[in-house]
């Protein structure tokens, strides 16, 4: 067959021109995913490689092992499964109770109508643009003489950790959680309230419930923002067995990141893991709250 | 509206008759936590922290406020969150803005009166004036003792740290006297000739007698007591050296002299604009924070363009929903975004390593060269502006690909019948319906990207630094790791005060932004809805 009435035949028909539109875009796709999965894979490469240094490592390594990986649980001078465990006590304990705080005042926020309550929102939303990591200095000093009065509450502390990270729970997602409750109808409360039921039942036997899928959202951004964090618990965190994973993986980074390339990246890997499967596995109902301004830091 | 008329008594529910052991429960509370508070305040004013002091009463009379009277009950639902906004996010802002008006840091960091106070402490040994004939004793782990005659002949005994004693032969030790009224030994202690001590090298140095009363050697035959260096002056607020007579004035938080010597410490003071100044018009700084505030806005805008170029076009490309595949491909191409950006920078700093990393060596290999993405100021920029995009495009093909599915799809069929190609629907339909969706999440990433602190100081720390700047900046650096390093990384000197300033300008920066966004998405609005 000829091989321009090959491509005359294309130019017209529609189907065969949708499978070509098809084909360069399954080609481009492939290209951005090398693009998006290389450097998972490198690390992947890079945690099973023995020889481990940065200069030597092949993308398909020459007699894969996991000498990498226990010698990032063995360390000594880097206890890697401490900071992970801190890492995961610290976003379990900062999640749960900032999706606490938050869902009780958005209850009040769309339930209760009291003076300053329009005032109140906005200022929320004001107040939040001042970004943490700017009131750096301020916190940091503050722990610093609180710690004087109350040793547990000073620096190279989890609990002040946590409170700081709490701070930020009356945040933008009161509004996403008031926006949520508001299209619940009021009926419900009201029809509750005459059968005798007080505010507080109405809130955890009715609405609870109903919330469950924005409260799933909420508490996995909240996780994901905590276990993310590096700039606070670099400030607040002194010692090397207090750290959590971020800072532990970036002062290990900083130390030993040529001659110890694979086991960092096992560390990296083991690191990400958590996140990256909550996030696959969850990824329909992330990806609706972001579209909703959900935050994620 | 629940507003009901005053309810019957016996009204059931909604809280109004408050059943009485709940309420007990919360005064007992109550009670306890203003007790402990009242501890604090005390242990807080004691160690001079006033500012914490202040935020730690206001709060807790505002928890008062709302656990007494009734007509704060919503707010009781939401005061754990409040006590926290309180103390962690608006307590800092306000410090930040009174720090942002003095010269906090290094070399200021106690109050004035403890400053004075230090340097009220330094003594010096007057060349005359009462003295003593000294004979110096020592014991085998090396303390020393003095025995000290005036010119009155009282004899006294001087160690360090101890008040002078007057003891008799045969109290503390003290063995009987020689001609000259010196005991020839002392219980653990060996008297030294005028050689041995002549010939000491600690002996000099050592100050006998308790603090505030001390006598040091002055000559090999006499010994002094030693006498405040500085006298403070309030009404000139200066401190004047006794020893040379010159004056160390007040100068921003430090005393000192005409000709430029320094007392230390130094202390807090309030400078008032000074900081905002030196950020504005200061000759040294002016070149370095130019280049800085540049460089801050084109990352935040480039990085803006780039990523929501990507994410748009690959949004585009599979927005059909029989693309073969289409769910397999968005789970591989949303892979970026799910990694702790933590650990991604710092994966992308080892790939981009100039000489051992896999990118380079890959260029090496092929094209025989390689960028200097770290020591290079233009590529360690474009290496940054890499890095971002890898991390943040598929948050923007997420979002579009959303936004996408909302236009219909008549508008298009409206177009291609006015005969509108591919790319004029896009221009002119595609784009601005979807900026209207997105705009503000553009807004808020623009916001966030222009203090993404994280990405710069991990990949690079700022770097390659700038040549000759008073204070630590790099050509990568924005505003933000800029105030990180003059608060933390102290190389230099700290200097919170400083860097408060600049964390206030950036709120009026990032602050106008947001305020703008509100206005583009009517937000504001949105509060009322509802209501």
């Amino acid at each position: 067959m000829p091989e321009k009435s090959f491509l005359e035949k294309l130019r017209t028909s529609a189907t065969a021109q949708r499978r070509l539109s098809i084909a360069i875009r399954l080609i481009i796709a492939v290209f951005l995913i090398i693009f998006s999965i290389f450097p998972v894979l490198w690390v992947i490469s890079a945690s099973l490689s023995p020889t481990g240094t940065l200069a030597t490592q092949r993308l398909i390594p020459a007699n894969p092992g996991l000498d990498n990986y226990r010698t990032l649980l063995s360390m000594q001078q880097f206890p890697f499964w401490s900071w992970f465990l801190n890492s995961i006590k610290i976003s379990s304990i900062t999640a749960v109770l900032s999706l606490s705080i938050t869902t009780v005042a958005a209850y009040a926020f769309s339930r209760f109508r009291f003076r300053g309550r329009q005032t109140m929102l906005k200022a929320i939303l004001l107040i939040n643009v001042f970004p943490s990591l700017l009131a750096l200095v301020a916190i940091f000093l503050m722990f610093s003489q609180v710690g004087d009065v109350i040793p547990f509450l000073g620096l190279d502390n989890h609990n002040s950790l946590v409170l700081v990270y709490l701070g930020g729970a009356m945040g933008v997602n009161i509004w996403l959680m008031k926006g949520f409750m508001d299209t619940i109808p009021r009926d419900i409360d009201e029809s509750a309230q005459v059968e005798g039921a007080s505010d507080w039942q109405i809130f955890t036997r009715l609405i609870l419930p109903l919330l469950r899928p924005i409260l799933i959202v909420i508490l996995i951004l909240n996780y994901i923002t905590t276990y993310g964090d590096f700039v606070l618990a670099r400030i607040l965190l002194r010692s090397n067995e207090k750290y959590t994973l971020m800072v532990g993986l970036q002062i290990f980074a900083g130390a030993q990141f040529q001659q110890r390339w694979g086991v960092f990246a096992a560390g990296a890997l083991m690191g990400a893991l958590p996140i990256m499967i909550i996030y696959l596995a969850l990824q329909d109902q992330i990806v609706g709250g972001l579209t909703r301004g959900a935050v994620k830091g | 509206m629940t507003s009901t008329p005053a309810p019957p008594v016996f009204k059931r529910g909604n809280s109004i008759q408050l059943p009485a052991l709940p309420r007990l429960i919360r005064f007992a509370l109550l009670i306890a936590l203003d007790v402990a508070v009242f501890w604090l305040l005390n242990r807080l004013a004691s160690l001079g922290y006033y500012p914490l002091m202040a935020a730690v009463l206001i709060i807790t009379l505002f928890v008062n406020f709302v656990l007494i009277r009734r007509e704060a009950y919503p707010l009781r639902w939401m005061l754990i969150g409040l006590i926290m906004m309180g103390l962690f996010t608006i307590y800092p802002i306000i410090f930040t803005v009174w720090v942002a008006f003095t010269n906090y840091g290094e070399g200021h960091l106690i109050t004035k009166k403890q400053a004075i106070d230090q340097i009220l402490d330094l003594t010096y040994l007057p060349p005359s004036g009462k003295a003593y004939s000294w004979t110096a004793f020592r014991s085998d782990e090396g303390d020393y003792a003095l025995w000290l005659i005036d010119a009155e002949g009282n004899a006294y005994l001087a160690k360090p740290d101890e008040p002078l004693s007057q003891p008799q032969p045969g109290e503390m030790g003290v063995g009987p006297l020689d001609a000259r009224g010196i005991p020839e030994s002392i219980e653990g202690y060996r008297r030294l000739n005028q050689i041995q001590a002549a010939t000491d090298r600690n002996l000099k140095n050592i100050k006998f007698g308790e603090e505030g009363k001390t006598i040091q050697i002055r000559s090999p035959s006499e010994a002094a007591e030693l006498l405040p260096l500085y006298v403070y002056d309030p009404d000139l607020d200066a401190m004047i050296n006794q020893e040379t007579g010159v004056v160390y004035k007040n100068l921003r938080g430090t005393f000192t002299s005409a000709d430029g010597k320094t007392l230390r410490p130094g202390f807090i003071e309030f400078i008032q604009f000074d900081n905002f100044r030196d950020f504005f018009i200061s000759p040294a700084l002016r070149g370095p924070l130019l280049r800085l505030v540049t460089w801050n806005f084109a990352f935040a805008f480039f990085s803006l363009l780039l990523n929501f170029s990507l994410g748009l076009f690959i949004a585009i490309l599979f927005n059909d929903p029989n693309f073969p595949l289409k769910k397999l491909i968005r789970s591989l191409l949303i892979i970026p975004y799910t990694v702790p950006a933590l650990i991604t920078i710092l994966i992308w700093r080892g790939m981009l390593n100039p000489d051992i990393g896999v990118i380079s060596r890959f260029l090496y290999s092929t094209i025989g060269w390689s960028p200097q993405w770290f020591t290079d100021p233009w590529w360690a920029k474009i290496a940054i502006l890499l890095v971002n995009l890898w991390l943040s495009y598929p948050y923007f093909m997420l979002i579009c690909s959303g936004a996408l599915q909302s236009i219909s799809e008549e508008i298009y069929a409206a177009a291609e019948v006015d005969g509108a190609n591919p790319w004029q629907k896009f221009w002119r339909i595609t784009l601005p319906l979807l900026l209207v969706a997105v705009g503000p999440l553009l807004i808020a990433s623009f916001t966030f990207n222009f203090n993404n602190f994280n990405l710069i100081y991990l990949f690079n720390a700022g770097g390659p630094p700038m040549a000759g700047t008073p204070t630590p900046a790099g050509h990568t650096d924005i505003l933000i790791s800029y105030v990180y390093n003059l608060a933390f990384s102290g190389s230099r000197g700290v200097n919170y005060g400083f860097a408060s300033a600049i964390t206030i300008i950036i709120f009026f920066i990032v602050g106008t932004i947001t305020l703008f966004q509100f206005r583009y998405t009517r937000m504001w609005e949105e509060v009322g809805e509802n209501a």
